[in-house]
């Protein structure tokens, strides 16, 4: 409780006295660069191959003649958008861009730099913290959506090569019974996620003491809190909204 | 001037600073003086604002600092240039993006006037040449001047400097302490350094505070330092062997010169 307590103090303190918006525009641009373009491509491979390995092993499992083939594009779809790529694509996205960021927080606060901002009049934890926030806002969810599309992809690729069903199965499946409120479920979860990535990571390399181990240590920690706050978020947020 | 009266703070039940009072005079290095784990850092954290005091009063030309609304501590901040132990230089930054940043976050300066502001700083530190180097690319010595150059950029009224000198060979060494003295007197600013090294406060300073385990054992000018009856200052200045050697050199001329008179004397 009393690190939960701290870690909505350390929220709080993100919004008072902060820079101006045009400092604050300037370094979550810088941010959502670092975050997103340095990600698409583990993102890509992660997405692709879990796609295509889905459609594999529907298809492994779905020996019944009565059902046709096409449920497999069908399956693939819900699984990918419902969960897979929001979920997955956090999790990636935590162990790369949450160790990123409790690394250089660590590093910063331990070299005295987040001092220094401090002793200049500069609200540090507004200034390093809060673009990577809303970074993560604006990043998480494209490259989520990135993942729907070459997640289901890669299904397509692996049904076809496979011979597990043709082309136009698979998009018979994928045009079947499409909910467009699934989207918007993802799309909140994405960002439900970007905040707790971005937000507890920061918070552990905000306030890291010590030298180059306790760096680790906190990146490490990072990751682990993380990956534990997405999975209870998820089951939280499927819970509220479906 | 910056005034502190009765700071004391504690740390997990540790009494690090009990009772520490003492004034820091414009134009003047003032040397913050002791061994390591002394409270010498802590005191200037507390100074700076970087921690806050359990009890005590700091006031920068006469305006309460510690304690006061956050309006006035960011107008008081903006005044303060510090020089850290290791520099705290932003590594994400060239030397030149270094050197301006405090200009870009607390000025309305152009674009242009900045650049300029940065070049006449660099120049000042004799690093004009190298403003496109990160700080990666940087010796230790060239880190420190970069961090003064930092410091001065908004034209600061207080300047801390966390040992300057550690970590750097006794030249370099000699350079830092010549610049921080000559920026100090150039500006006339208001500079609290801290230092365990005895060279420093004997060429360069002029007051000196001795802490010893959180109090103040001490405070004077600095040529009058080697003449204290203070056993834990003297002990902290000879200890160094350099220093011994010189105190035995020291006494054996002055007990020279007394066979010299008291032989004159006789002879008379």
């Amino acid at each position: 409780m009393k690190t939960f307590g701290a870690f909505l103090l350390f929220l709080s303190s993100l919004v008072k006295r902060g820079e101006s918006p045009r400092i604050l525009f300037n370094r979550t641009i810088d941010e959502a660069i670092l975050i997103g373009i340095d990600s698409v491509f583990i993102v890509a491979v992660v997405s692709t191959f879990i796609g295509a390995v889905t459609c594999v092993q529907i298809s492994y499992n779905l020996t019944n003649a009565l059902i046709p083939r096409s449920t497999i594009g069908f399956m693939v779809r819900e699984m990918t958008i419902l969960e897979l790529a929001p979920t997955i694509t956090s999790i990636v996205l935590a162990g790369k861009v949450g160790s990123s960021i409790a690394g250089g927080l660590g590093t910063m606060r331990i070299t005295e730099q987040v001092d220094a901002l401090e002793v200049m009049g500069i609200n540090s934890a507004s200034y390093l913290v809060l673009p990577k926030i809303m970074a993560a806002f604006l990043v998480f969810p494209m490259l989520v959506i990135t993942a729907m599309f070459l997640s289901i992809f890669g299904g397509y690729l692996a049904g076809s090569l496979s011979g597990a069903l043709s082309g136009q199965e698979y998009i018979t499946g994928l045009r079947s019974d499409f909910i467009a409120y699934n989207i918007t479920f993802a799309l909140i979860k994405s960002v439900v996620f970007a905040f707790l990535v971005a937000a507890i990571s920061s918070y552990q390399g905000y306030f890291t003491e010590g030298g180059a181990l306790e760096v680790g240590r906190a990146s490490t920690k990072a990751v682990t809190n993380s990956v534990i706050a997405i999975l209870i978020a998820d089951f939280v947020c499927a819970q509220l909204l479906l | 001037m910056i005034e502190i009266h009765n700071i004391h703070k504690t740390f997990n039940g540790v009494k690090v600073l009990n009772g520490i009072s003492g004034n820091f005079e414009s134009g003047k290095m003032n040397m913050l003086l002791g061994a390591s784990g002394t409270g010498k850092s802590v005191l200037l954290k507390c100074i700076v604002g970087l921690v806050k005091p359990d009890l005590g009063s700091i006031t920068y030309d006469g305006r309460i600092f510690a304690n006061n609304k956050l309006d006035i501590k960011q107008e008081i901040r903006r005044k303060i240039g510090m020089l850290f132990q290791g520099s705290a230089l932003f590594d994400s930054m060239t030397v030149n993006e270094n050197v301006e940043f405090p200009l870009r976050m607390l000025s309305d300066m152009s674009k242009s006037d900045r650049l300029d502001r940065v070049q006449f700083c660099l120049k000042r530190v004799g690093l004009e040449k190298a403003g496109n180097k990160m700080p990666s690319e940087l010796s230790g010595g060239m880190k420190k001047r970069v961090g003064i150059a930092r410091a001065i950029a908004p034209n600061c009224t207080y300047l801390f400097c966390d040992e300057p000198n550690s970590g750097l060979d006794p030249l370099t060494a000699i350079t830092i302490d010549e610049l921080i003295k000559e920026i100090t007197q150039e500006y006339n600013i208001t500079t609290i350094v801290v230092t365990h090294d005895m060279n420093s406060v004997l060429e360069y300073g002029d007051n000196v505070m001795f802490l010893y385990k959180g109090h103040k054992l001490w405070e004077g000018h600095s040529s009058t330092i080697m003449d204290t009856n203070v056993k834990e200052l003297n002990d902290f200045i000879f200890s160094n062997r350099l220093m011994r050697d010189a105190k035995k050199v020291d006494q054996i001329e002055a007990e020279e010169r007394l066979e010299d008179e008291q032989s004159r004397e006789e002879k008379r």
